[in-house]
């Protein structure tokens, strides 16, 4: 990473009449950091060879993209000279291209070269295995492994392409690729509230029945279904969130109001209450280290968040007094690097994401336009999956919080409720 | 002895015609959360079918069986009618406690009748906060029912919170609609009958 820090200010230092140029007027380039805007390095991959290359290096090229960590440099391939060997390290640096990515698709799986272009040199080969058929579902998870690889290498942090985005359709439980490919439904029976355990391969959700609501897990793998709490005829099971260490399972349950509840998933059959009162307390998410939890609490007549520790006590709002009309605050989201937490907050009688720091402070908007709910981080603490109704219907959409860059997750039938699964690469 | 049990048969419809009259008529218009509560009917402090009835007209005949069949209906949508809830709150408006009122009789002379209640809100702001908001709005029903003297242990209370909207789109005319409570009788329906001892 110091090598490749490096390696980019040299590239700015020879390139600044460009850089000034094409960055005028644009403000935050500070050529200390490595990934402010307009000072991410650039990637230029290469065409792949073999078979399904070209499958491959559009995946590459949009999980790299997507990652929002490195500039993708398209350039001009038939100018060109068949791609073999090594490449002309001097044009790739005219087209400001720091590194170069030359894979080959064997019988074997993918190698990978990594070219530092500065350097003129290949510094890195890798061998990624592909599973299963060309284009199935495991096969492109191994490419994005891949891609993460890649990421990492070239930033010092794996990107986010092997994970899978847990979702609420049609009042299912559905999953679909970080990339939107192979939506896929998971549960047939009704379930909202998917929660991803820390190992990847099972999911809990709050099951809706019309007598005995209850929170299960599904393992993905055998599709086995478990029951954790519930199925009484009264009240109502929400909001599952596994505990870090993947432990303990926290989750909201009441009858005259709604109190957060904690069991211990080797020892089910003893929850324990952390909130007390006929109030609203539910949305859960725990801190990275387990010994803090947030929540929404409605304690106050209105929804707003609170910290906690991890045991119920000590509960706190997190932003103390309202500032602006904002009048509603919910959903907290506590980002995996512990930095951050997400919310959804209601201004102009619309529902706009914001983060602030984990003592109230450092408030900053996520999302201005439309209407926007139910944060949910990536891996990388620094994507969003969220619900938005732009776009006329509720889908889910990806955010970068350091460039505000969006996209588009899921399309057709409206979709919600978004949970970020952990890195899956080198799971099914 | 028979023109009496029918005359008492033709008294509980009465009482229910009444009381199905006096529910407003779902959803009440615009009620914005600020705007002072609009008042659909007059707060009932008195069962309704406490209210004295006309005198019965001397029956020569008894209620056709059409007749029974249209009391009984008028009483199931008594029991099952909804009641309508101001955004983002789960106290009873004064037309929610006509409504549940009017349910307190049929409730009280039909033991075997449970009845589920299930709490919903409409699609604004966190699905996990209004999953809790139509629980504490089906619980509010309940104590009210309980503390007019309705077992309990009779009612069930569930939330779906915004998964189940009764009416589509945006705006406050079909989210008035969805913030409510739905009563559903889950068991004793068949003793739902004109009185006929």
């Amino acid at each position: 990473m110091i090598q490749f820090r490096r390696l980019l200010i040299l590239l700015l230092a020879t390139s600044a009449a460009a850089a000034a140029q094409s960055d005028a007027g644009r403000s935050g380039v500070r050529l200390a950091l490595e990934y402010d805007a307009g000072s991410r390095p650039g990637l230029a991959i290469l065409p792949v060879r073999g078979a399904n290359g070209d499958s491959v290096r559009a995946m590459l090229q949009r999980d790299l993209d997507f990652g929002d960590r490195v500039d993708i440099i398209g350039f001009d391939e038939m100018s060109l000279p068949p791609v073999s060997g090594t490449p002309n390290y001097d044009l790739f640096a005219k087209l400001r291209v720091s590194a170069i990515v030359q894979a080959t698709v064997g019988p074997d799986g993918l190698h990978i070269i990594l070219h530092d272009v500065r350097r003129k040199k290949s510094e890195q080969v890798m061998m990624a295995p592909l599973a299963g058929m060309a284009l199935s579902r495991d096969w492109r998870m191994s490419v994005h492994a891949a891609s993460d690889a890649v990421e990492k290498w070239a930033t010092g942090v794996p990107g986010i392409a092997a994970t899978r985005i847990a979702f609420v359709r049609d009042r299912k439980i559905w999953v679909v690729d970080s990339d939107g490919a192979f939506p896929t439904v998971v549960a047939s029976e009704g379930g909202v509230s998917p929660a991803w355990h820390p190992n990847g391969r099972s999911l809990a959700y709050a099951r809706l029945a019309d007598v005995g609501s209850a929170i299960v897990m599904r393992d993905l793998l055998t599709t086995a279904v478990t029951q954790v709490v519930g199925g009484t005829r009264s009240g109502t099971y929400d909001a599952p969130a596994f505990s870090p260490d993947g432990r303990y399972l926290a989750y909201a349950y009441g009858i005259d109001g709604t109190d957060l509840w904690i069991t211990d998933l080797g020892a089910p059959g003893s929850p324990r209450r952390l909130t007390i009162g006929a109030s609203v307390n539910t949305s859960p998410t725990f801190a990275p280290g387990g010994h803090q939890l947030a929540f929404t609490s409605g304690r106050l007549s209105r929804a707003e968040v609170y910290i906690a520790d991890a045991d119920g006590s000590n509960a706190e709002p997190l932003i103390v007094g309202s500032f602006g009309d904002q009048s509603y605050r919910a959903n907290p989201a506590w980002s995996p690097d512990g930095r951050l937490i997400a919310f959804a907050s209601q201004i102009d009688g619309k529902f706009q994401l914001m983060t602030s720091s984990t003592n109230g402070k450092n408030i900053s908007p996520v999302t201005s336009e439309s209407s926007n709910e139910d944060p949910a981080w990536a891996p990388d603490g620094r994507h969003i999956v969220f619900t938005s109704r732009r776009g006329g219907t509720q889908q889910l959409w990806i955010v970068d919080v350091e460039s505000s860059r969006m996209r588009q997750l899921t399309h057709g039938t409206p979709a919600k409720s978004g949970a970020w699964s952990p890195l899956l690469a080198g799971r099914k | 002895m028979r023109l009496r049990s029918y005359s008492h048969v033709w008294l509980v419809g009465v009482a229910a015609l009444v009381s199905a009259c006096r529910q407003p008529p779902p959803p009440p218009p615009t009620p914005q959360p600020e705007a002072p509560p609009v008042v659909q009917a007059p707060p009932v402090t008195q069962p309704v079918v406490q209210q004295p009835p006309p005198p019965p007209p001397p029956q020569p005949t008894g209620p056709t069986p059409e007749e029974i069949e249209r009391a009984i209906t008028t009483m199931k949508n008594t029991l099952t009618a909804a009641i309508y809830f101001d955004y983002d709150k789960s106290d009873l408006r004064d037309d929610a406690r006509a409504i549940l009122d009017a349910k307190v009789p049929l409730l009280q002379r039909f033991n075997q009748v449970r009845v589920r209640i299930s709490g919903h809100t409409d699609d604004r702001g966190s699905d996990q906060y209004n999953m809790s908001l139509g629980q504490a709005r089906a619980f509010a029903a309940r104590r009210y029912l309980e503390l007019r003297g309705v077992d309990p242990s009779r009612i069930d209370i569930v939330s779906f919170g915004e998964e189940r909207p009764s009416a589509m789109g945006e705006g406050e005319e079909s989210w008035s609609r969805n913030r409510r409570d739905e009563f559903e009788i889950v068991a004793g329906a068949n003793q739902i009958r004109p009185t006929t001892e």
